[in-house]
């Protein structure tokens, strides 16, 4: 039986880790809110170029001259997964969940009788991808020392996938990403940026309108395509800021919660072990009184 | 005047969106004026200025390369960086043309002609920058 000291001691330490959670949730809902805005602010550009880019990659698909980057290479016979995560782990299922779902993705894969190749971005997806495939990690990149993201690191990013791809050292590439829905719900997502997937465009659309192109069509297709590769991380990873903060508050709230519980409980122990040895004293007291 | 809604979108944020007279775009194959009615055209942005006219007065926004979309529905400008001309800090930008020119050495083939090009249209913007700060 622990003594009645080793209780308080206890209880004190639970409060103390009580505040932390409490301020690090509190953290994660102030940068949660930033995330969120920076994330709604890359929308319309993102949007945009979506558009822009299916109402002319539709066009250029069919013909033989499209770009790798659209048509693909032909093969599809070495896949890249593009994993980004977080930098930091208390965030409950944040990260563990990218992993799975790319770990999903990478061993069925494999069954098919594929090469798998990753891409870690982010510490916490590379820790947990270098147990099982040391060996099929071809890059890992930390943003820990990145304060701001900007566009300059998903162009970082793209930049040193395209120059994996001209090399020819893959055909395909997934990007593994958590969407952010709302602070509860987070969803991991597999997105296929290359070759790049074209949505049909609904059938509802209307006649679509016929650009004029300046210059040539298949030239601004090839600037287009990689910079949408640019834009399409640089979406990724600003959801997956936003997700993370978000799991890592939900997370924090049920650490508060549980550390509230625990005391309660500590303090019920410790009132009543405290009462039992008065009680015990005082029967002490008594009988030994009464034998005089 | 008709005028016509143009935004102006940076990955990082919406820079401008609202009705305009004019739009004077940088385009890769020149400048081009779009005003209300344009006829749909999607065109490559060089590095240079944009200037938005609306209601007589002017603003010159900086664009970093990009691309413009005209449609019914207005136009677009989708610009890899964009920055008001107030905005801008010269001290900076002189520091990355300095730096481009820099690079410059350690590049070769269409790789080098890239960089020279985006050199020249980022020094003409410099240019035009201490030529608009007289007046």
């Amino acid at each position: 039986m622990a003594s009645l000291k080793d209780m308080r001691v206890r209880i004190a330490s639970t409060k103390a880790t009580q505040k932390i959670t409490k301020a690090m949730q509190m953290v994660a809902a102030s940068k949660l809110r930033r995330a969120q805005t920076a994330a709604e602010a890359a929308r319309p550009y993102a949007e945009k170029m979506d558009a822009v880019i299916s109402n002319i990659a539709t066009a250029a698909a069919g013909s033989p001259g499209a770009p790798a980057l659209l048509a693909g290479t032909g093969n599809d016979q070495v896949h890249l997964l593009l994993v980004c995560t977080g930098e930091r782990g208390l965030s409950g299922a944040f990260n563990s969940s990218i992993v799975r779902l790319a770990r999903e993705r990478a061993l069925s894969l494999i069954a098919q009788g594929k090469e798998v190749k990753f891409f870690c971005v982010g510490r916490k997806g590379y820790e947990q991808l270098r147990r099982q495939f040391d060996r099929q990690i071809v890059e890992h990149l930390d943003l820990k020392s990145v304060r701001q993201l900007g566009f300059i690191n998903a162009e970082d990013i793209a930049r040193k996938v395209l120059a994996r791809f001209d090399a020819g050292e893959f055909d395909v590439c997934t990007l593994f990403y958590s969407r952010f829905k709302s602070v509860i719900s987070q969803i991991p997502t597999a997105q296929q940026i290359i070759p790049l997937v074209v949505e049909a465009p609904a059938a509802n659309a209307g006649p679509s309108t016929s650009y004029e192109y300046e210059p040539e069509e298949d030239e601004i297709l090839t600037r287009l395509l990689p910079r949408n590769l640019a834009v399409q991380i640089f979406r990724a990873l600003l959801e997956n800021n936003a997700s993370f903060y978000g799991a890592q508050m939900s997370a924090m709230d049920n650490a508060t919660r549980n550390a509230g519980d625990m005391i309660r409980k500590q303090t019920l122990i410790y009132n009543r072990t405290r009462q039992a040895q008065i009680t015990k004293e005082l029967i002490e007291i008594i009988s030994g009184a009464e034998a005089l | 005047m008709a005028t016509f809604h143009f935004d102006l979108v940076s990955p990082e944020k919406l820079s401008f969106s609202g009705e305009v007279d004019q739009v004077d775009v940088p385009g890769v194959e020149g400048d081009f004026g779009v005003l209300a009615g344009h006829a749909p055209v999607v065109a490559a942005v060089r590095p240079g200025i944009l200037t938005i006219t609306s209601g007589g007065t002017h603003q010159k926004m900086i664009v970093l390369g990009g691309l413009a979309e005209m449609s019914e529905k207005g136009l677009t400008v989708l610009a890899d960086v964009a920055t008001s001309i107030q905005d801008i800090d010269r001290a900076q930008f002189a520091e990355t043309i300095a730096e481009m020119e820099a690079k410059l050495a350690e590049k070769e083939g269409t790789e080098l002609d890239h960089a020279i090009e985006r050199l020249d249209h980022f020094k003409s913007i410099e240019h035009q920058l201490s030529s608009t700060a007289m007046h």
